[in-house]
């Protein structure tokens, strides 16, 4: 059977069971709807939130930006699995306490105006919708690569399925669903890092065989000096400034705490002690991801380089005429992956090799002597925008062609196209159900009409989740430029509007509702003009997106920690000037820090 | 919620952030901490093949964030069933 037709049937039978759960688990109610009746097992809610929270871009990217990054790719460890540290402890068991459905209504009700749910909608449909656009995506970039179908295609099925399985089943469908999906991409990412952990160090647990023995040197070292050969820096130094690195993580952590569509599935759980074990067990659902792709990642890089140079591996001059591959006896999968445009040849001094290497080293004697081996400029790179050379192979393919790299059977590589489509469509349904959810609850329900029954509101929940599936698909289909420059902004909107104001909710009860609404917007605000300032979304960066530029040397990708300061302080010094929190609010935030109670999510 | 008579509000809720504080505390020590501000120092012991900073950056804190979060699961479960507060 060839590839095609194998990865088809893996495909095919994967979709199947997404079906078949989500006929069997439609919800009837709103409660159901929401928070899949509030009855779900904490283990079962620790798998369905790493499978919602595991995106397109921690399956596909994540080991591949780590690749080109080395140390400076922990930041992506840390920042996205510490944060459920902050949700244990900080927020998911009194959200849990509280009892309700949507996280604007949390800030609606405990600040007490509809004005601050009505930001906090906002906050929570710009961030969703920006992060659903990239899932989207991630799933018509796996089909057309996968199983040759045009973007549009790929595009209109996923649509079809998120639409089928999130509309009928709501939270109840998707969180069945997510467990499933959870099963095929962890399945699909730790089978080929077996088997090259295996095939690099004889280590079969790929945790291990990052820190273990190649030959008779440690692997880490052995790849620092391929590296540090081609004029590229140490893998395990990096290169970014520690007070970035600092900011970056910790932007990332709370934002992680900050984005709804991971607070919510704590309010699925029965009770406070849930809330905080399921905290828990997503999270070693996550980590068993997340520890093997430092390994994917390292792996594949060496992979790649000694691939192209041969005197790499043994220890040879990697200057040598010679060592340099072939064009013209490339491997399979190189020749199969250009045709993406993820990695492409071009040979600059016409000598028919390919000569890998970091053209803009900052060693002197390295370039001299790659100039000396009348070396011309890195020839390894990918199809840029304009589909021109690009000098930088797309970290994708460090996923993606990883089992052909390694050299593994079909059903692998039939395998990782079917976990590349869960992982981006767990994410993007638990999204769209955030984004239906606060626009029937707390729009429509909460504010502008709220004399509606349950039946219509479950009914304007699904027509909202429908209408959700559509934009969701335009967007990835028609992506505005900016979609890769968007998850800085999610997390750092996450981090400097909602997780700062839900803390401050629980731990400070005299916060009111002006200190809050004031604090939420300038955050919103401070950050998002950062982000614009250097990266320019919507119009011309207006500043060099460079360190020389950067307020205290942080980039936009970590600057959700400042903006969350400013909405701090900014929500101090409004709060002391203005009335003070009413004592009935102030009661009630004492009855959500004692778990007692609990209940089951209420309903009005 | 039904308060017995040895419940002080005050003394939990002192409690719960005392735990708190040292849960955050260890979190970041082995992020924030061993992974980036001592990453230099810590580099210069080996662990196996890793360098301790990087393996702490790139794969001890998170092993750390797990254990942390049951652990303060269950210290939290105790300090509930203290101050009777606790659930069932």
């Amino acid at each position: 059977m060839d590839l095609k037709t194998l990865t088809y049937i893996v495909v095919g039978l994967s979709f199947a069971l997404y079906v078949g759960i989500a006929i069997w688990a439609r919800a009837g109610s709103t409660k159901e709807f929401y928070v899949a009746g509030g009855g779900v097992h904490p283990i079962v809610n620790g798998m369905a939130t790493a499978a919602d929270w595991m995106s397109a871009a921690s399956f596909i990217s994540m080991a591949g930006l780590i690749a080109f990054l080395g140390y400076g790719g922990s930041v992506y460890l840390m920042g996205w699995t510490g944060g459920y540290v902050l949700l244990a402890v900080l927020l998911a068991p009194y959200l849990r306490k509280f009892g309700k459905f949507t996280v604007p209504e949390f800030i609606g009700d405990r600040y007490y105006s509809s004005a601050a749910r009505i930001v906090a909608v906002i906050c929570l449909i710009f961030i969703s919708f920006t992060y659903v656009a990239g899932q989207m995506r991630g799933v018509g970039i796996v089909f057309s690569r996968f199983l040759e179908v045009e973007i549009a295609t790929g595009l209109m099925i996923g649509m079809g399925l998120v639409f089928f399985y999130a509309v009928l089943g709501g939270m109840k469908g998707i969180t069945y669903t997510q467990v499933a999906q959870y099963c095929v991409l962890i399945f699909a990412y730790t089978i080929p890092a077996v088997f090259i952990s295996m095939q690099i160090t004889g280590n079969p647990i790929p945790q291990l065989g990052l820190g273990g023995n190649m030959g008779d040197m440690a692997f880490l070292n052995k790849l620092d000096r391929v590296v540090t050969d081609l004029g590229f820096a140490a893998y395990t130094s990096g290169d970014k400034s520690m007070i970035d690195v600092f900011c970056i993580t910790l932007a990332l952590m709370a934002g992680t705490a900050g984005l709804p569509h991971v607070i919510v599935r704590f309010f699925t759980v029965p009770k406070v002690h849930d809330a905080r074990v399921s905290a828990g067990w997503a999270l070693v659902f996550i980590a068993i991801l997340y520890t093997t792709a430092p390994a994917v990642g390292a792996m594949a890089r060496y992979n790649l380089h000694t691939t192209v140079n041969s005197s790499l591996a043994t220890g040879g001059d990697v200057f040598a005429p010679e060592a340099s591959l072939n064009g013209a006896d490339r491997p399979a999968w190189m020749q199969r992956w250009e045709k993406t445009g993820l990695i492409r040849w071009e040979d600059k001094n016409g000598d028919g090799r390919i000569q890998y290497y970091n053209e803009k080293s900052k060693n002197p004697e390295f370039l001299a002597k790659a100039e000396a081996a009348g070396w011309k400029g890195n020839e390894l790179g990918s199809k840029g925008k304009k589909g021109e050379f690009d000098g930088k192979v797309d970290r994708d393919i460090m996923v993606l062609a990883n089992p052909e790299i390694a050299g593994l059977p079909d059903w692998v590589i039939a395998l990782v196209a079917a976990g590349g489509i869960a992982a981006a469509l767990s994410t993007a349904a638990g999204l769209l159900l955030v984004i239906s959810a606060s626009i029937s609850h707390d729009l429509l329900k909460g504010v502008f009409a709220r004399n509606i029954s349950e039946k219509t509101e479950l009914m304007a929940g699904r027509i909202a989740a429908a209408a959700a599936v559509l934009v969701a698909g335009y967007l990835g289909y028609n992506p505005p430029g900016f979609v890769a420059e968007v998850v800085a902004f999610a997390f750092g909107l996450a981090c400097a509007s909602l997780f700062p104001t839900i803390v401050m909710g629980i731990f400070y009860k005299a916060m009111n509702k002006e200190g809050a609404i004031a604090g939420m917007l300038s955050g919103l605000v401070f950050t998002m003009a950062y982000i614009v300032y250097f990266k320019g979304i919507f119009i011309e960066p207006m500043a060099k997106n460079e360190a020389a530029n950067w307020f205290m040397g942080i980039s936009p990708e970590g600057i959700g920690v400042v903006g969350a300061i400013v909405n701090v302080v900014v929500a101090l010094v409004v709060s002391k000037m203005t009335a003070p929190c009413p004592d009935h609010i102030q009661h009630m935030v004492e009855g959500i820090r004692y778990p007692r109670g609990a209940g089951t999510a209420q309903a009005h | 919620m039904s308060k017995s008579t040895t419940f002080d509000p005050k003394a939990y809720w002192s409690a719960t952030l005392r735990l708190l504080m040292l849960t955050l505390a260890i979190w970041f020590v082995v992020s924030f901490g061993a992974g980036i501000l001592f990453r230099d120092a810590l580099d210069a012991i080996q662990l196996g093949g890793y360098p301790l900073g990087f393996w702490f950056a790139q794969q001890g804190s998170i092993f750390v964030f797990v254990g942390l979060i049951f652990w303060y699961a269950k210290r939290m479960d105790k300090i509930d069933r203290e101050h009777d507060v606790h659930e069932d």
